[in-house]
C-alpha cells in the first residue's frame, strides 16, 4: 500500500523536499522560537521545583530518583514543541484550509495529503528539536542535577524514539484536524485534545507516578508514546531488547493512527467530492 | 477639545461597546447549543486535568512543601478562578499580533469604539466559562475545607484576592498584547507569565527557590494574586518574611499593574499608528 | 478647535469638507544588509500632499502600487498619524479624534472586510447599528435601500466567510453606509470583482453620491471606475500628487495614447501614413497603432480601413500605469527607477 501511495505521490524526493520546506519555514520564525524557548524554560523551572518537593516527600516515586524525575521534566520541556503537544504548531494550517474550503484544491494535487503533511510535520519537528529543545535542556542541566546518560547508544535510541513520538503525535493531530470537515468548532476540539495529550503523555506527571491500575491503562494509550516512552528510553528504563519493545510499541501506535487517519481522510474526501467543497 | 469634558464618558462608552460585541458573540454561540455545551464541559474537564494531577500527587503524599490538600486546593482554586475570569473577559487580546500581521487591526481603528475593547471582546469565547466554573468548584471545596475562622474581614480578603488576582492576570494579558505591537510573533511570552504564573501559584511558595519567589513578588507581582493573601488567610508566614500589611496590598498592586498595562498599550498603539507596521 | 474656526474655511459645514496641507508620512524601515546587519532607511510614503475636497464631491485617487494611496486613506481615517502637515476632515483632526470622526465616515477596504467574519451579515449590521447608535428609522431606511439596490436579501443570513468576494464587497459597502456617513472612503472597492459585481457597485455608489450627497473618495486600479464615477481625479506617485483635475485633462497632460489593434488579411509591412497615428508593433498579420487618447478613434479606423485589407479591429484604452508612468517621466526632471510591481 505504502509503495503505491509513494508512486502516486511522486516518490520520496517530493516528500523529502516537503520536509525540508517544513524545516526551513520554522527557521524563519525567530521571534516565536525565542519566545517559545523562554516559555519552556520558565515552565521547566516551575515544574522542576514542584517535582523536587514531591520527590523529597516520596523518594523513588514511580521508580525514579530525584535526578531522573528532574531529567523527565526537562526532556518534557525540550520535546514539548517538537512533539507539538501545545496548540499552535504543525497542523493548524491544515485545519484552517479545511475550514475555509481551500482543502479542495489540495485534494487534486498529485501528492498524497497525509504523507504531504506528515513530511512537513517531520521537517517542522526537526527544526523545533534543534531550535526549541537544546536550549531549555542546557539551562535545565546547568540549574539542576540531571541524570543524562553518557552512552551514545541510548541517545541514538532516544532519537529514534523521538521520531516515532512525532509520528504518533502527528497521527493524533491529523485526526483532530480532519474533524474540521464535520465540526464547526474544530478549534475547540484541538484545544481539548491538546489538554488531554498533556495529561496522558506524562507532561504533567510521569505516567509511572500514576496510581497502579489507572497508570497501567494510561501507559498503554497512544499518548504514552509521545513523551513517557522517549523519556524512559533516555533514562535507561529499558534494558537491551526491551528498548526494541518500547520502540515497537510506538511504531505500532503510529501505524494504527496513520491507518485510521487514511480511513477518515477517504470518508472526508468523499464528502468534499459529493458536496463540492 | 471636545473629548476632554470628562474621563468617565469614554470609559462608559467603552464598556457599552464591549458589552454590545460580547452579547452578539454570546447570542451567536448559543445558536449551536449542543456544540457549546460540549465545548464548555470539555473545557472544564480539560483544565480539570491539572487539578487531577495534584490529586494524583496527593495519592502518594500527605503534604507538599508543608501544605495539605485543602490548602493546595485553595491556592489552585484562587489562582485558576482569577485566571479563568481574566481569560474569559479579555483573553482574546493575545490575538493582537495576528491582527497586526493580517491587517485587521486597521478595521478596528475606523470604528467608533476603543480598539482595546474591540480586540478584547472580538470572538468572545463563552466556552471558557467551563474552565472558570471548574476552578470555582475547586475553590469552593477548598474554602469549605481549610481550617479558617471566617470573620467578615477574612471574607473580604478572600473576595478581594480573587478580584485583584483577575485584574493582575488581565494586566499581564494586556502587557503581553502591547508587547506584540513590536514583536508580533511573541504571543507565547505572555503565556510564561499568565499560564506559567498560574502553574506556579497553584503550589505553595515553600516549594520554590527563594529567588524565584522574590522575582514574582517584586518584579512580576504574581505573589499578590493569591500567595500572600492566601497565606494570611491560612495564618502562615510567607517565606520572604514580609511585614504583614503587605498581604493586604493585592488591590493596590492590581491597580498599579493595570495602570502600567494601560500605558504600555497606549504606547504600543501610538507606535503602530505612527509606523503602520 | 479654535484654530480651525479662525481659518474659517474648513469647519465641516462649508463647501470644503476635506483639507490636506503639506501632509507627509515617513516610515522607518529596517532592511537586511548582509546576513545579520540591518540598516535603517527612511521611506517617504507620502511626501507633502495637499488637496481640498468639497462636500458632495466624488473623487478618484489613483496611482501605482506603493504610491501612497492607502497611506493617505489611512491618515484621513485616523488609522495612521501623519509625520507632518495638517489634515482636517469635517473640521476634525483625524489623528486626534479618531472615534468622533468614525461616526461620521464610512470606510470600505477592498482587501479585507470590516464585517465580523463568523457572523451572519444581518448580525454584523445589527452590531453596526448599536455601535454607531443609529436611530431605528434611519437604520431601517438605509438597510432597506442597500438591500434593494445591492441585492442583499438572500445574503443576510449567511456568515460573512461564506460569501463570495463580490457579495462580501456589497455587504461591506452597505455596512459602511448604515449610519448615514458624510464621507465614504473606498480603498480598491472593485478589486477582484467580476464584471457584473463591478457594475452593480458602481451604479450604487453613483446613486448614493447623487441622492444623499455623500462625499466619496475612492482609490482604484481600474480606470473604468474613475471614468464612470468621478469627474475629478487625483494621481499620486512616489508620495507626491502628480495631477488633480478632470479625467480628460489627465489624458491630455500625460500625453497618453490609446491603441488600435488591427488584424489584416496577411502579413504586411508596418502601416504608414495614417494621420495622428503611428505603428508601434507588428506581429504577423496583427499590428498595433498608437494615437493620442484625446483624439477620436473614428478617423484612424477609417484611414486604415480605406487602404489596408482589414479583418478585425479593437481599441484599447490607455493603461492607467502607462498614463502615470508617462506623466512621471515628463514632470520629473530626474527620473528614478519606478518601483517594482
Amino acid at each position: 500500500m505504502g509503495g503505491a501511495i509513494l508512486q502516486r505521490g511522486g516518490g520520496l524526493a517530493l516528500y523529502a523536499a516537503v520536509a525540508r520546506g517544513g524545516f526551513r519555514r520554522y527557521v524563519t520564525y525567530r521571534t516565536a522560537t525565542a519566545a517559545g524557548v523562554f516559555t519552556n524554560t520558565v515552565f521547566g523551572f516551575i515544574i522542576a521545583f514542584t517535582y523536587q518537593a514531591l520527590w523529597d516527600e516520596r523518594p523513588q516515586l514511580g521508580g525514579y530518583d530525584q535526578a531522573q524525575a528532574l531529567t523527565f521534566v526537562w526532556v518534557g520541556q525540550a520535546l514539548l514543541a517538537t512533539v507539538s503537544l501545545v496548540v499552535g504548531g504543525g497542523l493548524d494550517e491544515l485545519q484552517e484550509r479545511i475550514r475555509n474550503g481551500d482543502i479542495a484544491v489540495d485534494l487534486y494535487r498529485p501528492a498524497d495529503l497525509q504523507l504531504w503533511w506528515l513530511a512537513a510535520d517531520l521537517g517542522r519537528a526537526a527544526c523545533q528539536l534543534l531550535g526549541r529543545g537544546v536550549l531549555p535542556m542546557a539551562v535545565g542541566a546547568l540549574a539542576f542535577d540531571l541524570a543524562l546518560p553518557a552512552a551514545p547508544g541510548l541517545w541514538a535510541a532516544f532519537l529514534v524514539s523521538v521520531v516515532l513520538a512525532v509520528t504518533v503525535s502527528f497521527g493524533l493531530r491529523y485526526l483532530v484536524a480532519l474533524t474540521a470537515f464535520w465540526l464547526l468548532d474544530s478549534a475547540g476540539v484541538a484545544v481539548l485534545s491538546g489538554l488531554a495529550a498533556m495529561f496522558f503523555s506524562g507532561m504533567l506527571l510521569p505516567l509511572r507516578a500514576f496510581p497502579d491500575g489507572f497508570g497501567e491503562v494510561v501507559r498503554m494509550l497512544p499518548w504514552a508514546s509521545v513523551l513517557q516512552v522517549p523519556a524512559d528510553v533516555l533514562l535507561g528504563r529499558y534494558q537491551g531488547a526491551a528498548v526494541l519493545g518500547a520502540l515497537g510499541f510506538q511504531a505500532g501506535w503510529a501505524a494504527v493512527l496513520l491507518a485510521v487517519g487514511r480511513l477518515v481522510q477517504s470518508a472526508a474526501t468523499r464528502k468534499v467530492v459529493v458536496q463540492g467543497g | 477639545m471636545a473629548e476632554s469634558f470628562g474621563r468617565a464618558a469614554p470609559v462608559r462608552h467603552g464598556i457599552r461597546a464591549y458589552l454590545l460585541i460580547v452579547a452578539m458573540w454570546v447570542r451567536s454561540t448559543l445558536t449551536y447549543r449542543a456544540s457549546f455545551a460540549i465545548m464548555a464541559v470539555g473545557n472544564a474537564a480539560g483544565s480539570g486535568l491539572e487539578f487531577v494531577t495534584i490529586l494524583l500527587m496527593f495519592s502518594h503524599i500527605d503534604e507538599l512543601g508543608g501544605f495539605g490538600l485543602p490548602e493546595v486546593a485553595l491556592l489552585y482554586g484562587s489562582s485558576a478562578t482569577a485566571l479563568g475570569l481574566a481569560d474569559l473577559l479579555l483573553g482574546n487580546v493575545e490575538r493582537l499580533g495576528a491582527r497586526v500581521r493580517d491587517g485587521t487591526l486597521d478595521v478596528l481603528l475606523v470604528r467608533p469604539a476603543p480598539v482595546y475593547v474591540q480586540v478584547a471582546a472580538d470572538r468572545f469565547a463563552l466556552r471558557r466559562i467551563g474552565r472558570l466554573l471548574q476552578a470555582v468548584v475547586v475553590l469552593g471545596w477548598a474554602l469549605a475545607r481549610v481550617p479558617v475562622d471566617w470573620t467578615p474581614g477574612r471574607v473580604v480578603l478572600a473576595a478581594a484576592m480573587v478580584v485583584s488576582g483577575a485584574a493582575i492576570y488581565g494586566a499581564l494579558f494586556t502587557l503581553g498584547a502591547a508587547f506584540q505591537f513590536w514583536a508580533q510573533d511573541a504571543a507565547q511570552v505572555q503565556n510564561s507569565f499568565t499560564y506559567g504564573g498560574n502553574a506556579m501559584l497553584q503550589y505553595p511558595p515553600t516549594v520554590f527557590a527563594k529567588d524565584l519567589v522574590r522575582g514574582v513578588t517584586y518584579i512580576i507581582p504574581l505573589a499578590f494574586v493569591n500567595w500572600l493573601p492566601a497565606l494570611r488567610l491560612l495564618g502562615r508566614e510567607d517565606p520572604l518574611g514580609l511585614p504583614s500589611w503587605v498581604d493586604f496590598l493585592g488591590p493596590v498592586v492590581a491597580a498599579v499593574v493595570c495602570g502600567g498595562a494601560a500605558l504600555a498599550w497606549r504606547a504600543g498603539l501610538r507606535g503602530y499608528r505612527s509606523t503602520g507596521s | 478647535m479654535t484654530a480651525d474656526q479662525v481659518d474659517g474655511q474648513v469647519d465641516g459645514n462649508g463647501p470644503e469638507f476635506i483639507a490636506l496641507e503639506g501632509v507627509e508620512k515617513v516610515f522607518r524601515v529596517r532592511r537586511k544588509a548582509g546576513r545579520l546587519r540591518r540598516v535603517k532607511q527612511e521611506v517617504r510614503a507620502v511626501d507633502g500632499i495637499g488637496f481640498r475636497i468639497g462636500r458632495g464631491e466624488m473623487v478618484g485617487y489613483i496611482g501605482p502600487n506603493g504610491a501612497g494611496k492607502s497611506t493617505t486613506i489611512k491618515m484621513l481615517t485616523g488609522i495612521l498619524v501623519p509625520s507632518g502637515g495638517r489634515i482636517r476632515v469635517a473640521g476634525i483632526d483625524p489623528s486626534k479624534e479618531r472615534t468622533r470622526l468614525a461616526r461620521r465616515m464610512g470606510v470600505v477596504f477592498g482587501q479585507r472586510t470590516t464585517l465580523w467574519w463568523d457572523l451572519p451579515l444581518k448580525d454584523s449590521y445589527e452590531l453596526v447599528r448599536r455601535m454607531y447608535r443609529v436611530p431605528h428609522d434611519t437604520y431601517r431606511k438605509n438597510l432597506d435601500r442597500c438591500v434593494e439596490l445591492l441585492d442583499l436579501g438572500p445574503l443576510l443570513d449567511a456568515p460573512v466567510r461564506q460569501l463570495s468576494l463580490g457579495q462580501r464587497m456589497r455587504g461591506d459597502i452597505a455596512a459602511a453606509l448604515l449610519h448615514d456617513p458624510e464621507v465614504l472612503y473606498l480603498d480598491e472597492p472593485t478589486i477582484g470583482l467580476d464584471v457584473i459585481s463591478k457594475a452593480r457597485v458602481r451604479e450604487f455608489l453613483r446613486e448614493v453620491n447623487a441622492t444623499l450627497g455623500t462625499t466619496v473618495l475612492l482609490t482604484t486600479h481600474d480606470l473604468t471606475d474613475i471614468e464612470q464615477l468621478c469627474r475629478r481625479v487625483m494621481v499620486i506617485d512616489h508620495g507626491r500628487l502628480m495631477y488633480d483635475g478632470a479625467l480628460d485633462g489627465l489624458h491630455g497632460i500625460g500625453g497618453s495614447e490609446r491603441t488600435l489593434v488591427v488584424d489584416l488579411e496577411r502579413e504586411l509591412p508596418p502601416i504608414e501614413g495614417v494621420p495622428g497615428a503611428r505603428t508601434v508593433k507588428v506581429e504577423g498579420p496583427r499590428q498595433w497603432l498608437a494615437f493620442p487618447a484625446t483624439q477620436s478613434a473614428a478617423p484612424v479606423v477609417a484611414a486604415v480601413a480605406e487602404r489596408w485589407p482589414l479583418v478585425d479591429l479593437s481599441v484599447r484604452e490607455p493603461d492607467i500605469e502607462d498614463v502615470i508612468a508617462r506623466m512621471y517621466t515628463r514632470s520629473a526632471p530626474k527620473p528614478r527607477t519606478p518601483e517594482a510591481r
